[in-house]
């Protein structure tokens, strides 16, 4: 396999670590339907519906932004982030590839 | 659908619409396969839509709610407005799927298509290696295709690979999956043959003894737990072995809408030859189509549905199965679909799988060629 996301992705190294950088895997998009008023990943055979937790996640997963400072930027806007909420999230989207983790 | 007493009282507005449209471009194909799913009346589709026509359904598609566009046929590539189609598509933030055959898929056609917005690529492999995949597909084609699925990882699409099982190849189900893996796939979808068009001309050369399946199984959930994380492993079973059906699309008009070449709008891609009055996008806006229609209304949710589906607590789970199989089968579309154990025509299947299990029945059994046209 090629590419360290790739193999970063594997289930040997979740959960995913603080320092990592998630974004979208490749193919994925995140975008908000309008019809259903509701946020959604699309992938090619499957509609992935958010809810508003899910999606305040995946707007700060910018390529840029690391788990542990995507946590931060929540807290500031929320006052309700549970502690490990973030790492659990992303880890289960790693584990089916709709994220990946870089260095 | 769950609470309505009739379809008197289910409004226009309290269908949602589609999640996909997925647009069969066009019949034409550079391949013959034998299980291909187009109808075989491939004559009746050759006044194909135009440019300015998909990129109306299109549009109509994403103002109904659809998110997805799967761009299919016949070949897709042999429509030389692709590119075009896939921009409109990709303009109405639809997530666009290209499902092909890869023959026509040039390293200039690539980069439009990629320029354009296209998302994913689905390349068809027929087999693991050029002898038994070429002779399914009809063509000298395996070379090609290889050289496809790589091109679509340089230009840094996810790959997936969409493979037909039948009795001829699926004894090769883990070479298949090893050569997955040496193109470095992301996905590759395993699925049993579903016996519609060219399909159930050929059914009873395609379909797998239990012993080639119970065999495939094997492979297939030891890969599943290796790959995990590296390739997603998609492997649809059989419905003749299975004891439910399938919830066949999701629902009738439920999540998927299809456009035939012709601009006709089907349900399911098997619906061509109900007896249903056509739904053309060319007569009707696709709102009314979705909504109103004789064609996507006659077995949405469950009241059309006889006994045993009428009674079966399942009757929510397989929404009855597949009206097109159970049509195909039996001449009736609101029968139970044949492959439910429940079925009263359940028979039918039993005697199909009796007769692929029969023993000394060869794997290699000739095959009927579906034309390019």
């Amino acid at each position: 396999m090629s590419g360290d996301a790739r193999s970063g992705a594997g289930p040997s190294t979740l959960p995913v670590p603080t320092t990592g950088v998630p974004r979208l895997g490749r193919g994925v998009k995140f975008r908000y339907d309008r019809a259903r008023d509701r946020h959604v990943l699309l992938l090619p055979e499957t509609v992935v519906e958010l809810n508003g937790s899910g999606a305040a996640i995946l707007e700060l997963c910018d390529g840029v932004r690391t788990v542990a400072e995507i946590e931060a930027a929540l807290r500031e806007r929320y006052t309700d982030v549970p502690e490990g909420q973030v790492v659990a999230y992303l880890t289960k989207l790693a584990e089916r590839r709709h994220v990946e983790i870089h260095d | 659908m769950t609470d309505v007493e009739g379809a008197a009282q289910r409004s226009a507005t309290a269908v949602e619409g589609p999640l996909g449209l997925l647009a069969e471009l066009t019949y034409r194909c550079p391949l013959a396969c034998a299980y291909c799913s187009n109808p075989t009346e491939l004559a009746a589709y050759r006044d194909e839509l135009t440019t300015a026509e998909w990129q109306r359904v299109i549009t109509e598609a994403a103002d109904l709610g659809a998110l997805q566009c799967h761009l299919s046929g016949g070949e897709p590539l042999l429509r030389r407005d692709l590119v075009d189609l896939v921009r409109t598509a990709s303009e109405q933030g639809l997530y666009t799927n290209l499902v092909t055959s890869a023959l026509g898929f040039t390293p200039e056609r690539a980069a439009e298509l990629h320029d354009a917005g296209l998302d994913h690529v689905q390349v068809s492999l027929q087999a693991d290696e050029p002898t038994l995949s070429d002779r399914i597909a009809g063509s000298p084609s395996f070379a090609r295709k290889i050289d496809a699925a790589r091109r679509v990882r340089e230009l840094g699409w996810p790959l997936t690979l969409n493979v037909v099982l039948h009795r001829q190849n699926i004894d090769r189900v883990a070479e298949v999956l090893a050569a997955a893996e040496e193109l470095e796939a992301d996905r590759i979808e395993l699925a049993n043959t579903q016996y519609y068009g060219w399909a159930a001309v050929n059914r009873a050369s395609l379909l797998p003894s239990r012993d080639q399946l119970a065999a495939a199984e094997v492979v297939v959930r030891e890969a599943k737990e290796r790959l995990r994380g590296r390739m997603e492993i998609i492997y649809v079973i059989p419905d003749y072995y299975a004891t439910y059906p399938k919830p066949c699309m999701g629902g009738w008009g439920a999540r998927q809408l299809v456009v035939v070449p012709n601009g006709n709008a089907l349900p399911c891609l098997a619906a061509h030859d109900l007896p249903l009055p056509a739904a053309n996008v060319r007569e009707h806006p696709l709102a009314w189509i979705w909504r109103d229609s004789p064609m996507f209304s006659a077995y949405r949710g469950t009241d059309w549905m006889q006994d045993p589906c009428r009674s079966c607590s399942r009757r929510e789970i397989d929404l009855g199965g597949c009206r097109c199989q159970a049509f195909a089968l039996t001449g009736d579309a609101t029968r139970t679909d044949p492959v439910c154990h429940l079925a009263p025509d359940h028979g039918i299947v039993e005697a199909a799988v009796a007769e692929a299990n029969e023993e000394s029945r060869p794997v290699e059994l000739p095959l009927v060629a579906r034309p390019h046209a």
